[in-house]
């Protein structure tokens, strides 16, 4: 992400940043409870949990920003990643539930490597105009 | 070894295995991510801009379907569901290869991407390892299959 892009957008800066870190943090944690034949436990949860408040932090910034009249390039898309966005913790957090093995452990995985992919497609959605 | 001409007797006394528990349920769950994914981007190009690419945005509508029906079918198993799967998994792989390959050699069919596009280059080439995945899967929790070792 270059400067001007973290001018640029609301959704840059240090909320996307850390959701990002934090995101990963979680996937590498749930990656080595996957390798040990864990299922994810209480702690797993709990990191989903602060990963869904900065992910709804991340939203608090994008709407205030869109109070302030800022607009992004392409709103559908904008809103369509935004509610995914918002919804990846509390699905991997239910799947995760419902497969106490190994492989729950693994869909935490998954879902916080795809969580910073959505990220970066939400600043790219709020720059970029037409394609 | 499983004995595929075993007659009813075989077959009974070992029960299908679930298609939606361990690793599947990792397999559902991605499909799941990748039938929003498609869904949402089809239904936006479609909305939004169906003129400048028709062929394409279709295309991605019917990706959306496949990975929403192959999700179900995953996540309910059973002989119905276990069929739809192979059917849905059997089409995905050879959409992303046709539309890959095609997307490849004739990029003016495709002004705009699909998932399928390039191999589904743009989705890290999941698209194309997905369908792989669960042809493997549906096909080791077969009755019949080899009991798994794990």
């Amino acid at each position: 992400m270059s400067s001007a892009a973290a001018a640029g957008t609301p959704v840059d800066g240090l909320p996307a940043t850390g959701t990002i870190v934090l995101s990963l943090v979680l996937a590498a944690w749930s990656l080595y409870a996957t390798a040990r034949n864990r299922p994810p436990d209480r702690n797993h949860l709990v990191g989903l949990a602060l990963l869904e408040l900065a992910v709804l932090g991340l939203a608090v910034v994008a709407l205030v920003a869109l109070g302030g009249g800022d607009r992004p390039g392409e709103p559908g898309a904008f809103f369509g990643y935004l509610v995914t966005l918002v919804c990846l913790p509390p699905l991997a957090a239910v799947l995760a539930r419902m497969e106490p093995t190994r492989w729950g452990s693994a869909i935490v995985t998954v879902v916080c490597l795809v969580l910073p992919v959505v990220v970066v497609r939400l600043q790219q959605t709020w720059q970029i105009t037409g394609g | 070894m499983a004995d595929r001409s075993g007659g009813p007797a075989a077959t009974t006394d070992r029960p299908e295995r679930t298609t939606s528990s361990g690793p599947g349920r990792l397999l559902v769950a991605v499909y799941l991510l990748f039938a929003i994914a498609a869904t949402c981007r089809a239904g936006l190009q479609i909305i939004t801009r169906f003129d400048e690419a028709p062929v394409a945005y279709l295309l991605s509508a019917l990706a959306a379907v496949i990975y929403i029906v192959a999700t179900v079918g995953l996540a309910r198993g059973g002989t119905g569901g276990r069929r739809t799967a192979w059917f849905c998994c059997t089409v995905e792989l050879v959409g992303v290869l046709a539309v890959g390959l095609t997307s490849v050699l004739d990029p003016a069919l495709f002004p705009d991407d699909t998932v399928w596009s390039g191999f589904g280059s743009g989705y890290g080439y999941v698209p194309l390892v997905l369908p792989v995945l669960g042809l493997i899967w549906l096909a080791r929790t077969r009755r019949d299959a080899p009991a798994d070792p794990h």
